[in-house]
């Protein structure tokens, strides 16, 4: 069970906003503890931030990877990219695959939440149970599914077992179903994961306000309506984030399931990341791909956070 | 709005119908790696005679006891250096409320959106001129940079809402501010470091994209990486291939189920940080 008792002093103020005025003498003792910050940055700084910035100075020139010698050719990566049909089609699975997985993820994840979150007696086990895949390495469980998704797997048997065989077909073979199948798969895996992260916010949802709305008459689907979805708005914003981003840079999966095939049918910004960079040493264009996946998460993550922003505060 | 009704029972079943679809292949899982390959029935009937053989197999083929003991290495020191950094690093971003101090603070969440696809890249030709291609070291330290920004997000949310009331006792009381830290907050972090601790081992020890990259072409292997080589190596022996997929889960599966309780609550303790 989650119990407020669990942490240690809760806060006094809810929002850590801009802390009242503390008293000069206070504010010098923790500023001299400025130095805390330096190993985190170093690292930070050395694997993320210059690297990165690097990446997006790369973009811009005809890096091979091997050559100190760089020229500047401008935007020509970019140009190469809006006329290399491979790359606009995987920046469309890209977005397809994020906004799949969002949704369905989601609302998965809700239901296992109130279904968990009730007075059913297996509830601590199923929590236990439905969270685990999360745990599990993901490009085993895509191994694992590209086995049960074959032409003879257990998916297919177990359709022809209970007389769905019209149903029966190539899953990840077939360019139509085989990026649903990735899709699939992901949510199969991280449902558990959303469902724990809403838990988190019905518990904090106060049984009397609950009990109060039930005596004014208001019916189980009018009561999640008014009262628990407004106060689950923190949750809903940390899975939606969760989840678009992680669409959105999903990997493993796809390399392991499709390898991007059949054809390009599957291929996302991710793989086409590495197959560009590694397979054909492209790197000056993997990185240009790299700078285009960098734009759609920030944009994506950003309008995402000011929605909800409003939304919070729509909802307070 | 606790009571066991009618209705409970229904979506006790309904639940209960969710739990089989989530054990449905982890079933076939296990049911294939104990099976010999000469037993060709279906996936799905439960395996008549069956063995362990496979696993000592998987186990000696694949190398995997070189991949387990690099992936215990890269993973534990990580992680500790992970939460060693971002903990220490948590407490000046939610204590000093000055300005540098929050742009600090928004510069190393920055970290969250930017993708590893594009500091992964040139990371690695540095790695290369540094001639650490190759090594265990390198990983470790991608890991060590790539998760501060969300063990600090977990960290500052968590001390910002926690009083510092003891911090100013322990300060009067003539604490070095270090001394403070070490020896009083803490030990009141204990909670979310749970949280920190189970994310990032489950995190490092998943990765896939930063070993298949930095040591490809070396003998040095990581469990996933080892495990795709192995598909690679052995396509259609699936029985070989699922117990091997079988030993690499093992390890984050038992850390997951020693200290579940704490994680479900440590998600409750970071959402209302």
């Amino acid at each position: 069970m989650i119990a407020p008792t669990d942490q240690p002093g809760k806060p006094v103020v809810p929002a850590p906003g801009p802390a009242p005025v503390p008293a000069p003498v206070r504010r010098s003792q923790t500023a001299s503890t400025w130095w805390f910050l330096l190993p985190a940055m170093l690292l930070f700084v050395f694997v993320v931030l210059v690297p990165s910035a690097r990446g997006v100075y790369y973009a811009f020139t005809d890096w091979d990877g091997l050559d100190p010698d760089l020229s500047f050719v401008g935007l020509d990566n970019f140009t190469d990219l809006t006329r290399d049909e491979d790359a606009v089609q995987a920046i469309w699975h890209t977005l397809l695959i994020a906004l799949a997985i969002t949704v369905i993820q989601n609302l998965i994840g809700l239901l296992l939440a109130l279904g968990v979150n009730s007075a059913i007696k297996s509830r601590n086990l199923l929590r236990v149970f439905l969270f685990a895949p999360a745990v599990i390495t993901q490009i085993v469980t895509a191994y694992l599914w590209r086995n049960l998704l074959g032409p003879d797997g257990a998916v297919n048997s177990l359709l022809g077992g209970v007389g769905l065989d019209s149903w029966q077909q190539n899953w990840l073979g077939d360019p139509d179903t085989a990026l649903w199948s990735v899709v699939g798969v992901t949510v199969w895996q991280y449902s558990g994961y959303s469902m724990v992260i809403f838990l988190a916010g019905l518990q904090s949802v106060p049984a009397e306000i609950h009990e109060a709305a039930a005596i004014d008459g208001a019916g189980p689907v009018r009561r999640f309506w008014s009262v628990t979805r407004p106060l689950l708005t923190p949750a809903l914003t940390i899975n939606l984030m969760l989840s678009s981003i992680g669409g959105l840079k999903l990997f493993d999966q796809v390399y392991a399931l499709t390898g991007g095939g059949p054809g390009h049918a599957t291929d996302t910004l991710s793989t086409l990341i590495y197959k560009d960079a590694f397979t054909l040493g492209e790197f000056g264009y993997s990185i240009a791909l790299a700078v285009v996946l960098t734009l759609v998460v920030a944009v994506v993550s950003t309008g995402q956070y000011f929605m909800l922003a409003r939304t919070e505060k729509a909802a307070s | 709005m606790n009571r066991y009704r009618p209705r409970t029972l229904v979506l006790e079943l309904v639940m209960a119908a969710a739990a089989l679809v989530v054990a449905f292949p982890v079933y076939i899982l296990v049911n294939l790696a104990v099976r010999s390959p000469s037993d060709t029935s279906s996936p799905i009937r439960p395996t008549t005679s069956p063995t362990l053989d496979n696993f000592s197999q998987a186990w000696k083929q694949g190398a995997l006891g070189g991949a387990l003991a690099n992936s215990l290495l890269v993973t534990s020191v990580s992680v500790v250096v992970v939460l060693a950094v971002s903990s220490l690093a948590a407490y000046p971003l939610a204590r000093i409320t000055a300005r540098w101090s929050r742009a600090t603070y928004l510069l190393i969440m920055l970290g969250l959106v930017l993708p590893f696809q594009l500091a992964s890249l040139p990371l690695y030709h540095t790695m290369r001129d540094l001639q650490l291609l190759g090594s265990p070291w390198a990983l470790i330290l991608f890991h060590c940079g790539l998760q501060v920004p969300f063990t600090v997000f977990l960290y500052t949310g968590f001390l910002r809402a926690m009083p510092r009331d003891f911090e100013d006792a322990a300060r009067i009381d003539g604490c070095t501010p270090l001394q403070g830290f070490r020896h009083v907050v803490l030990p009141m972090l204990k909670p979310i470091t749970v949280t920190a601790l189970v994310l990032n081992t489950v995190a490092v020890w998943n990765d896939f994209f930063t070993p298949l990259l930095y040591l490809s072409g070396s003998a040095q292997q990581t469990m996933p990486v080892a495990i795709a080589g192995f598909v690679g190596q052995y396509v259609t022996d699936w029985n070989l291939i699922f117990a091997a997929l079988v030993i690499s889960i093992v390890p984050v599966l038992a850390i997951y189920l020693a200290l579940q309780r704490s994680i479900i609550n440590g998600f409750a303790g970071g959402l209302r940080g």
